[in-house]
């Protein structure tokens, strides 16, 4: 079967509102025109198209179908969506191309949060019966876990706040950053509780944005960038939706992605936490030692753009090999409440 | 692209609609006990109980059978404070959501603790069931959780609807309403398409690429995906390149059938939009036909096409089938 590599990768400015539309083509074209460059690449080259976003955050059903404008879709094209975030759809191109049906894949994912209430909306996702009729918000029970890994000793509130400030720190050099700067970890302390016990900077922002990746085999990728990313493995496992079934200080699913991936030498992992304490999580389920370098970008706590921060996870860490920083790589992404889904993307310079 | 705030348009979309589900056996036996004020959990593959009770068992996918009844005191095992309650969660005062293990069950359920402030609550306390005033038989049958040693308090949230059924019957339908609001905006070319028929006008976009005239603009050529750019004015005359007659009544319907959903290509226009045909017999309107909008009073426009009450047949022979064959 063909390796897989990571071409190309672009992302739009990630803002807490934007003035577009809900269907995503004031971001998409912009983004498109900047992959294709970077690549060398056109439509005609791509034969295949996979895109992630949600009709919950537009408000309207078959959203998605308004984003095909972005693309010129004329000749006809080889086109599939998915209702979660454009990782999963990036899984999808890349069985594509493992099993040999094209040799190019362009994968998008795009989301105006601002349009509704994110963290209201987000309670559609749950149990229809016996949860989601109670409308708990997704910071609430991003809360509800943080505390069970506070009491257990798992984690403090300054190891949450360090977290933060190391985020923002690095988000710094990120041009596509939504929040970013130097912050002191006493005075993040300082600040009032939001869903007590997390405080602002425990919180990803709400964000608009998209983000754009292009696959392709690795002989096509050879001739497009000096150092393809080649994804050399690539799992995603879920864990029971029955929240209080869960031991919510861990996360078994990471695990069991990871199990099944060569994790060895990985020198960065981008990990797609929306919460601090879900960091920590998902270090421990990878196995991450001290020596890995985490979320050089800043991660989604300085923007977290829904069903594109998770592919944008694998973009930045892809990029990174691109330019030669680093050699082997993990990217990850979530979906559902508190950590319940998760992607693990193992990526190496060829 | 360079937009500036007041040139774009954007209004409320608010959406919502009652989600009416089958409960099955088990969520139905659990929902029934609600009703009657009683909590029923499930027993698992592994012995666990599972309150609320799961259709197959979380670890071996097992379905599961065996009922077991729980207290309805219970203890907090996590909670985080909700300071600013959002629609239509089960208090509009703040109060803690809570991970709660009813004694008799293993596992937790998610719901409210009306705790007061959060020196109120910790991990460990001991809670108890405040039932809804009026119970149908729905997970809202619990209205919150108060600390055992509490005053009652009043609940502040009223109870589902409820789906029709024989006397005696027991539930097997819950409905949960679903309502959600959002800020829909238009791109800026849709807002001065928009805008230009609050003026009786009708603007459209060409690409820039093939030159193609799109109304309503659409922010990027679908052929191309360039952004449109170049205005385009264009005449209230065209036309009916198909059509459908309606005979069917349906719900919200606002014209008596029969009467005519119509494509109508606009002069100088590439792409139809639908439409209604009016001012002649359903059955005369063909394809091909000549029309002209026909435009509501002046003191009626606003920024829609509701403006154009509908197209009527202009009299003019009809168009040649390839003048409009490749807008099919």
């Amino acid at each position: 079967m063909p390796e897989v590599a990571i071409a190309g990768f672009a992302q739009a400015p990630n803002v807490r509102e934007t003035q577009g539309t809900t269907n995503g083509v004031e971001m998409l074209v912009p983004i498109f025109a900047d992959v294709f460059a970077r690549t060398g690449l056109s439509k005609r080259d791509i034969g295949f198209w996979c895109s992630g976003s949600s009709d919950y955050l537009a408000g309207r059903a078959f959203s998605f179908v308004s984003a095909v404008d972005a693309i010129g879709a004329f000749p006809p094209i080889h086109e599939s969506h998915v209702e979660m975030d454009a990782a999963w759809a990036l899984y999808e191109a890349w069985l594509k191309i493992r099993m040999g049906e094209v040799e190019t894949a362009l994968v998008y994912g795009f989301g105006k949060s601002s349009a509704g209430q994110l963290r209201r909306i987000l309670a559609l996702q749950l149990d229809p019966y016996v949860v989601t009729p109670l409308w708990p918000d997704s910071i609430s029970i991003a809360g509800i876990q943080a505390r069970l890994g506070l009491e257990a000793g798992l984690w403090s509130e300054k190891d949450l706040a360090e977290i933060a400030a190391r985020s923002r720190a690095d988000a710094a050099a990120n041009p596509a950053a939504q929040v970013s700067g130097a912050v002191d970890v006493a005075e993040l302390l300082d600040t009032p509780y939001v869903a007590d016990p997390l405080r602002a900077h425990d919180i990803a922002p709400v964000t608009d944005g998209a983000a754009v990746i292009i696959l392709s085999n690795v002989e096509r990728a050879r001739d497009i960038v000096e150092h393809p990313a080649v994804l050399t493995g690539i799992e995603h496992r879920v864990d029971s939706p029955v929240l209080g079934a869960r031991d919510l200080t861990r996360s078994p699913s990471t695990e069991a992605a990871a199990a099944a991936l060569d994790l060895d030498g990985v020198e960065l992992a981008e990990l797609h936490a929306p919460f601090t304490h879900q960091e920590l999580i998902l270090r421990s389920a990878l196995g991450l030692g001290e020596n890995v370098r985490i979320n050089p970008s800043g991660g989604a706590l300085t923007a977290n753009p829904m069903f594109s921060a998770g592919l944008a996870r694998i973009g930045e860490a892809a990029s990174r090999i691109h330019s030669g920083e680093a050699r082997k790589a993990v990217a990850h992404a979530t979906s559902g409440p508190a950590l319940q889904q998760n992607l693990v993307a193992v990526l190496e310079a060829r | 692209m360079a937009v500036s705030a007041p040139e774009i348009l954007s209004a409320p979309l608010n959406v919502g609609f009652d989600y009416t589900r089958s409960t099955g056996p088990v969520l139905g036996h659990f929902v029934n006990a609600l009703r009657e004020r009683r909590v029923e959990g499930i027993r698992g593959s592994d012995g666990r109980v599972h309150a609320p009770p799961v259709e197959y068992d979380p670890v071996t996918a097992e379905a599961l059978t065996e009922f077991v009844p729980v207290a309805e005191e219970g203890t907090v095992v996590s909670w985080s404070w909700c300071a600013e309650p959002l629609d239509s969660q089960p208090l509009s005062r703040p109060f803690a959501w809570a991970l709660i293990r009813l004694d008799g069950a293993d596992t937790s359920m998610l719901h409210a603790v009306d705790a007061g402030s959060p020196e109120k609550i910790h991990s460990g306390q001991r809670v108890r069931i405040r039932w809804a005033d009026e119970t149908v038989g729905h997970i809202r049958d619990i209205a919150y959780f108060l600390p055992v040693d509490a005053e009652d308090t009043t609940p502040t949230s009223e109870p589902p609807p409820v789906a029709e059924r024989a006397d005696g019957a027991p539930v097997s339908v819950v409905i949960t309403p679903i309502h959600l609001k959002y800020m829909h905006t238009a791109s800026l070319e849709e807002s001065r398409y928009l805008r230009g028929l609050a003026e009786g006008k009708l603007i459209g976009q060409r690409c820039p690429a093939c030159h193609k005239v799109y109304i309503p603009p659409r922010g990027a050529c679908p052929t191309d995906g360039v952004p449109t750019t170049d205005e385009v004015e264009l005449p209230d005359t065209g036309t009916v390149t198909t059509f459908c007659i309606v005979n069917v009544p349906f719900l919200g319907q606002r014209l008596k059938p029969p009467y005519v959903a119509a494509y109508i290509l606009l002069d100088g226009a590439d792409i139809a939009f639908q439409h209604l045909v009016l001012g002649c017999d359903a059955a005369e309107v063909r394809m091909g036909m000549r029309v002209r909008a026909s435009w509501k009073p002046r003191e009626k426009w606003w920024t829609s096409l509701e403006n154009i009450s509908h197209f009527e047949p202009t009299g003019e022979p009809d168009a040649d089938f390839e003048t409009y064959a490749h807008h099919l």
